[in-house]
């Protein structure tokens, strides 16, 4: 079979093309960059972490800056909770985690508060402040609880 | 009595076509270490099986991602959801419809060609003169096929996935007024590499080897008839494309949630 300069232009630009569309889904659209190692990993101990599920974000100021890469119990029965940030956030020790939701239905993520220490959290270090996720259902129990109680006096 | 032994002959005659195909899957991976690579017939495969089949996967995408975003925007916005849109069609596209989709339309353009065009070659005596002058027909014919057909089926998903995104961004953003960043964020937070991207490639990547497998099989045991030559080409785009549903099914339950 003729070697054709135009043909193998064509497939080559089919090359291209493929390979590009691959690049920007695995790059752009699956967010490649908060996934490979390196990360700062920070560890967070809950109470109770909700509906809270692996690949929740992580914010700062409403600002995405990671993911929960990892929920577990811990020997205390409480939900350890790892964190995978940003490498180059510089985040206080004394930063405080919390569960929130957004929305009435939505997902539960996480949204850090930086601290006042003049030391930086390392990876693999713990974050001691934690608030845990408020669950609607309890919030509804206490408030029925209230009323019954209130109403009995 | 009959009908069971038609049953017990049937389930024999699957056991001897796997049996044959995996024989002849082996012929296939021998002939793809030897010399010589054969590198200027499977570039021109790619051109067949890519370039030329890439109208029709741009086209259907963008169909088939403007018909998503429309079904899923008129579903999701009674709950006053509009804005996971987005990661519905990002998640079924990269997950199930790309790949899928692209293996199915691939095996009815490109793999049924395949199939004939081999078949033919037996039906007119070329592969028998191939042997003659001692050359394998399976290194020589078979061998670029099978792999242009499963080194441009991962890069028509990817194709397929990135102008269905965009078909989607039409209908939503453009004609039903979605804002775009909500639409384009949704669709980024919810896709992850690993679990959606990951399994996109996977699922493109074994739907190739079948794809490639079921039309060069079917198209080198074929009858040395005409009839021959047809019934490779339904028998292929049959068999291939419901071992495509099948298999999606068994890829989707392995890979889990």
């Amino acid at each position: 079979m003729q070697a054709s300069p135009t043909r193998d232009l064509v497939v080559g630009l089919f090359v291209l093309a493929g390979f590009a569309a691959l690049a920007y889904l695995s790059i752009q659209i699956g967010g490649m960059a908060y996934t490979g190692p390196g990360g700062l990993r920070v560890y967070a101990s809950f109470e109770e972490v909700g509906g809270l599920r692996p690949r929740a974000p992580v914010a700062i100021a409403g600002v995405k800056v990671g993911q929960v890469s990892e929920i577990r119990l811990d020997e205390d029965l409480r939900a350890r909770v790892l964190l995978d940030l940003d490498p180059s956030l510089e985040l206080p020790i004394d930063s405080s985690a919390r569960i929130v939701t957004s929305g009435l239905l939505g997902d539960q993520f996480i949204t850090l508060e930086p601290g006042a220490e003049e030391d930086m959290l390392k990876p693999g270090d713990e974050i001691d402040f934690t608030e845990s996720a408020i669950s609607l259902e309890s919030l509804i129990g206490k408030f029925v609880n209230d009323a019954g109680l209130e109403s009995g006096k | 009595m009959n009908s069971v032994e038609t049953l017990g002959f049937r389930t024999l005659m699957l056991v001897v076509h796997l049996g044959r195909l995996g024989v002849f899957v082996g012929r296939v991976a021998r002939a793809s270490v030897l010399r010589p690579t054969r590198l200027r017939r499977f570039v021109n495969e790619v051109f067949d099986v890519g370039v030329l089949s890439l109208p029709i996967i741009c086209l259907s995408g963008a169909t088939v991602g403007a018909v998503l975003g429309f079904q899923s925007y008129v579903a999701l916005s009674r709950f006053g959801a509009e804005g996971s849109v987005g990661s519905v069609v990002g998640i079924a596209l990269i997950r199930e419809f790309g790949p899928v989709l692209t293996a199915l339309l691939v095996t009815g353009r490109a793999g049924s060609a395949m199939a004939a065009e081999i078949a033919s070659m037996v039906q007119t005596g070329q592969i028998d003169g191939l042997r003659m002058m001692s050359i394998d027909p399976v290194h020589f014919v078979v061998m670029p096929k099978a792999w242009g057909m499963l080194f441009a089926m991962p890069l028509l998903s990817a194709l397929f996935i990135v102008f269905a995104i965009a078909g989607g961004y039409a209908v939503v953003v453009q004609l039903l007024g979605l804002d775009p960043g909500t639409y384009i964020t949704s669709l980024e937070d919810a896709v992850d590499l690993h679990d959606d991207v990951g399994q996109s490639v996977t699922k493109a990547l074994v739907f190739g080897v079948v794809v490639a497998c079921v039309a060069t099989y079917r198209g080198y045991t074929s009858e040395p008839t005409s009839a021959g030559v047809s019934a490779a080409t339904t028998g292929t785009v049959v068999a291939a494309s419901v071992s495509v549903l099948l298999l999606d099914y068994v890829l989707t339950s392995f890979w889990g949630i």
